[in-house]
């Protein structure tokens, strides 16, 4: 009998991947990154979901957001309660369908989940890199990430797809590596952040930056953990993540109790719900790293290096987007979105844009709803009928799997 | 296609740059791209018809019309068309002075109020029309601005624009010789190609 916490295998839901192993990539090409650092070798951890076909067409690239990770679909292990934090989207059946689409994953470069970043260690050094690892940059992102898709063989990703952050990875990969993106999807993302959007992230770099243990940076030498600062952090991060609308109907002004007590306890449920979210996330997510993705956020504008204007800067693009916001997202508003779709019309870029109706603000993204599964699946259904794509059949599955061991 | 698409078919020419506002499910889009490789976007409101347009590898970008065309440059377009929308904008008007700043031409159609038959509904019987060109009820009807051959004629003149072509759909018999000669009283569908001076 499983006990409550667990969920038997059997009993899970359709449209699964089913439990997924990760791999690790090392690489030993020396990255020259933006900040003008050069990192000489690292690795990428990545998980993969479907099956890569014959000539290799059917690859889909995830890019995580800010605190996301390679972990993008299905189970760890049998007794794995939680999905991967796309899982809505990917699997069988699912707007990525794993049915004809090979789907790839990984843990951003600076990432705190297995990819080399602040908590790897520095083989000049011998110690933990910690505060000087070095800023990376959404560029930096995608040229490690088509260096992955070399490793793996791939040359054209059928589709590069994000959310958020990962919106902006994708962007990216159409103005780098235009040649090697078939298609692409950017949801609930902006071509570059707001001064209040830079003002959030400030805020919750302070809190890390000033939390007495976080020690400059050195806080693993310290044996310590800034927690208060990563606590802080992610509940200020979470309420842009939710609309006022959804807080107000999931908590309202509910009191724990009923009387009120008139002190700094936690009185009303929302307050227990940010602080309960803060506490998860500070034990789990690594404080550099948090300052390093906040960063790459904020330094993300492709329009600067073309006088502001990025119908200039999308003008190498050359595959059909697809862009999709969500009426009460107030992170990335709709009108952000729009400033995209916008600059791609005036590029002469192919492009489609759906505005969904949703009460769950920015965390939309990550969750399933009628219209945004069926235009999302509109579009990746077209993509696979463009590039030809057959279903994978299991027989295959075993043959590319030995393939791709091949690869270098 | 429907009778009024496959008029505005023939005045499309090859290659093309197009706006297709309130653009539907798509199909004339795609019609025009397969066969007359034209280029260009779609604009649609409704989510079933976007949806449609994704499906197809349409270009299509959610907007309301009443917005404007303020995301587009003035002469970015070859031609703008607007099939079946003009009378569900709150400012007709304003919208074909929009057109006209994004493209030098463009082709409008519209559900002709003048038509006998919805002359013979409100005038003989006292009803508001309902039609294949008017099929709502008065209570729910998302046409706000029904106007007649006739008006639009007089609103272009207005405006100093030049007809460069009108055309009815009528049912089945599109471009019947009755409706060629007395286009107001019947045809069914009024279609224009208009133009700056």
């Amino acid at each position: 009998m499983p006990d409550s916490d667990t969920l038997a295998f059997a009993d899970r839901p359709a449209g699964s991947v089913g439990v997924v192993t990760p791999h690790l990539a090392r690489f030993d090409t020396p990255l020259a990154l933006a900040c003008g650092k050069v990192l000489p070798a690292y690795e990428l951890i990545y998980e993969t979901y479907g099956t890569l076909n014959a000539d290799r067409s059917n690859a889909v690239l995830i890019c995580h957001a800010l605190s996301g990770h390679h972990h993008a679909a299905g189970y760890h292990s049998e007794e794995d309660r939680k999905p991967g934090w796309w899982d809505a989207h990917i699997g069988p059946g699912k707007a990525i369908d794993t049915n004809r689409f090979f789907v790839v994953s990984l843990n951003n470069l600076g990432g705190c989940h297995g990819s080399t970043g602040p908590v790897s260690h520095n083989p000049d050094t011998g110690r933990q890199w910690g505060p000087e690892f070095p800023m990376v940059t959404v560029s930096d992102w995608v040229a490690s990430q088509a260096r992955l898709a070399d490793h793996l063989g791939i040359e054209r990703w059928a589709a590069a797809v994000g959310g958020s952050l990962g919106g902006m990875q994708v962007m990216q990969w159409t103005m780098t590596y235009p040649e090697r993106v078939a298609n692409a999807v950017v949801i609930a993302a902006t071509p570059r952040l707001s001064a209040q959007n830079i003002a959030f992230n400030e805020v919750a770099r302070q809190a890390i930056r000033s939390d007495p243990e976080f020690f400059d940076g050195w806080y693993a030498e310290h044996d310590t953990v800034p927690k208060r600062g990563l606590k802080l952090a992610r509940m200020v991060g979470h309420i842009t993540y939710l609309s006022e609308d959804a807080m107000g109907s999931k908590f309202g002004r509910d009191l724990r109790s009923d009387d009120l007590n008139f002190g700094f306890d936690v009185e009303f449920q929302v307050e227990s719900y940010l602080r309960y979210q803060g506490d998860t996330f500070s034990t789990a997510f690594d404080a550099n790293t948090y300052l390093l993705m906040t960063k790459a956020l904020d330094y993300f504008d492709p329009s600067a290096t073309q006088g502001g204007d990025l119908a200039k800067a999308l003008a190498p693009a050359q595959c059909p987007f697809l862009i999709v916001s969500f009426t009460t997202d107030w992170r990335f508003p709709p009108s952000r979105s729009r400033e995209l779709v916008d600059a791609l019309i005036r590029a002469g870029k192919a492009v489609s844009y759906a505005n969904i109706d949703s009460p769950h603000g920015h965390d939309a993204f990550l969750l399933s709803e009628p219209r945004y599964d069926a235009i999302f699946s509109a579009f990746m259904n077209r993509a696979s009928r463009e590039l030809n794509l057959a279903e994978t059949s299991g027989d295959e599955a075993g043959k590319d799997k030995a393939s791709l061991e091949e690869t270098p | 296609m429907r009778a009024d698409l496959e008029l505005i078919y023939d005045w499309v020419p090859e290659g093309a740059h197009v706006l297709d506002l309130a653009c539907g499910d798509g199909e004339l889009l795609e019609t025009l791209a397969k066969n007359k490789g034209v280029t260009g976007y779609g604009l649609e409101i409704d989510h079933d018809g976007i949806n449609a347009c994704v499906a197809r590898g349409v270009s299509v970008i959610e907007h309301n019309l009443d917005d404007g065309l303020s995301s587009f440059c003035d002469n970015s377009y070859d031609q703008v068309i607007m099939t079946q929308a003009l009378q569900a904008l709150r400012r007709p008007d304003k919208m074909l002075d929009e057109m006209l700043r994004v493209a030098e031409e463009g082709i409008i159609t519209f559900p002709n109020f003048a038509y006998w038959r919805h002359r013979v509904h409100l005038g003989l019987r006292g009803y508001m029309p309902v039609s294949k060109s008017l099929p709502h009820a008065w209570y729910d009807t998302p046409n706000i601005h029904l106007s007649t051959f006739n008006d639009f004629e007089h609103l272009c003149r207005e405006k100093g624009l030049m007809i460069v072509d009108r055309a009815v759909g009528v049912g089945d018999h599109q471009g019947h010789w009755k409706s060629r000669l007395w286009p107001n009283l019947f045809g069914e569908i009024a279609i224009f190609r208009v133009r700056r001076r």
